[in-house]
């Protein structure tokens, strides 16, 4: 039908002509937040979106960090070939140095030794079962999130590489994050200090255990759901208590700054925990791919299970060697003890 | 004596045009600057909005409502999928999107009145769109998500990032200019 037939319409098409700008607008707008709504939405507790990502997230994640990577990798060569070949001022003295630092660990080394024999001991007759790291993998961090907003950056090893969500990212110093998001070549990593981080931890001294959140911060940690009648002092070393699943018993994670008592959530204290890694200048990272579990084996020479009997015969004064009868009784009692 | 004052020359409301490898290639630049440069021991980079300079400078070159809102969604929807906020880290896009398609918008509509050539109407502007834009991020952040409980930054915090967005818009805007392909 003509236009000029329809009474109605050369109105509608000036209304569309004259608003064009404010209806796309409009229109655009509608669209993101429909796609917002539906991305709320999967964050639903009831349908986790664990483990989905965006399609144009993937889209957008490996066309940038590929060019990352190449900036990182130049960069180190760069740095690297200067360090290795150029730049060895002070390399003899500091060479000196670290073979006086490993005369003198390994004299500690020898204490500590003996140390670890009798705890093997003591966890093999408790039954622990440790966890510990079996196998990491060193990764470059070649960009952050750039934003204020979260705490996170992306390394350079993805789904190709072994990464899965939910890998504990360290350091030699304590630990960094987990792996939030994996991708070809990359991955995400939420560091511990961002909002929607946690991990159990305990305190080395008083062994009070606690759930170590992010404050958004980049040099600081909240420790929550410990009471205030415990005394903490400032300094003291936080540790991974190994209850979350994430992180293995035992690694660090930093120390406490301060301690008071919570306003807001008594009768517990409000402590702020400093990470030890220095979350600021992370370079090269270790992502713990495998964590495994098993009981201590006992020391060599100790026969596997060891009764608390036995541990304490060993305090006692040795058996005269001449006393055999004695000995293997002793042993029979060892090999049928109950399982 | 009268002195009459024109804020609308035939400069100001020339409408610029871009080769399309600028057009992909600053904003995706700028992603890449913005996701890379704050790890690299220019964490201070963090206080900065590449894309949403970039968002301002296409709109008000190309001066028309509709490409400057596309640009400004489509610059936002790819900072969320790389850099996005602390919602990115749940898979959660458009709070950027939403912000810079509207940023897009009114960027190219004072484009068309205003002299936005000018390197102090650049810096009042840019530090201006900077507050718009903080404002409905943390409104939608706020009322609409509404996710968990966070820390927002502090009003002066803001401030001072859109005086250091301004700043730093003069500087690039100035660069960018010269890929301004004539009409």
């Amino acid at each position: 039908m003509p236009a000029s037939m329809d009474p109605g319409r050369p109105s509608m098409e000036s209304f569309f002509s004259r608003y064009k700008n404010e209806l796309v607008l409009m229109g655009v707008l509608f669209v993101q937040i429909v796609i917002l709504a539906s991305n709320v939405e999967r964050d639903n507790p009831r349908a986790p979106a664990q483990g989905r990502v965006s399609l144009v997230r993937v889209w957008t994640v490996n066309l940038i960090t590929p060019a990352e990577r190449v900036f990182v990798s130049t960069g180190h060569f760069f740095r690297d070939t200067w360090r290795s070949y150029v730049d060895l001022r002070g390399a003899h003295a500091q060479n000196r140095q670290l073979q006086e630092e490993v005369n003198r660990l390994r004299t500690e080394q020898a204490r500590l030794r003996e140390n670890v024999s009798e705890v093997q001991r003591l966890r093999a007759l408790l039954e622990f079962k440790e966890r510990y790291v079996a196998q990491t993998v060193a990764a470059q961090v070649i960009g952050s999130n750039g934003s204020e907003q979260s705490r996170a950056f992306y390394i350079d090893k993805g789904k190709r590489d072994g990464m899965a969500q939910g890998m504990a990212v360290i350091t030699p110093d304590g630990i960094v994050g987990k792996i939030k998001e994996v991708f070809a070549l990359s991955s995400l990593v939420l560091v511990i200090t961002d909002h929607d981080s946690g991990a159990g931890v305990i305190l080395e001294k008083s062994r009070l255990r606690g759930v170590l959140r992010g404050t958004g911060l980049s040099e600081e940690l909240a420790l929550n759901d410990i009471m205030a009648d415990e005394k903490i002092a400032p300094g003291e070393l936080v540790i991974t208590s190994g209850g979350d699943g994430i992180y293995p018993k035992g690694l660090s994670v930093g120390t406490v700054s301060f301690s008071v008592p919570d306003r807001d959530n008594p009768p517990f204290l409000s402590i702020r925990v400093k990470p030890a890694a220095n979350l600021a200048r992370l370079e090269e990272v270790l992502v713990v791919t495998k964590i495994a579990e098993q009981a201590p084996a006992a020391p060599p020479g100790s026969g596997g299970r060891v009764r608390a009997a036995d541990i304490l015969a060993q305090r006692l004064p040795t058996v005269p060697e001449s006393d055999k009868p004695e000995a293997g009784a002793k042993k029979a009692t060892t090999e049928t003890a109950p399982r | 004596m009268s002195l009459t004052v024109s804020y609308t020359s035939r400069e100001e409301i020339e409408v610029h045009k871009f080769n399309w490898a600028v057009s992909v290639g600053i904003p995706l630049l700028a992603l890449f600057l913005q996701s890379f440069l704050p790890q690299k021991r220019f964490k201070f980079m963090e206080i900065f909005d590449l894309p949403l300079l970039v968002t301002i400078f296409f709109a008000v070159s190309r001066r028309r409502p509709i490409p400057g809102l596309l640009t400004g969604a489509i610059i936002g929807t790819l900072q969320d999928a790389l850099v996005g906020g602390r919602y990115e880290l749940k898979g959660i896009l458009n709070l950027n999107g939403i912000a810079k398609t509207v940023i897009g918008y009114l960027a190219s509509s004072v484009g068309v009145k205003l002299d936005v050539d000018n390197p102090g109407s650049r810096f009042l502007m840019t530090s201006g769109f900077y507050l718009l834009h903080q404002f409905i991020y943390t409104v939608i952040d706020l009322k609409l998500v509404v996710i968990g409980a966070h820390t927002l930054p502090g009003f002066g915090h803001i401030l001072l990032a859109a005086l250091c967005n301004g700043l730093l818009a003069v500087a690039v805007f100035a660069g960018l200019d010269r890929f301004k392909l004539r009409s």
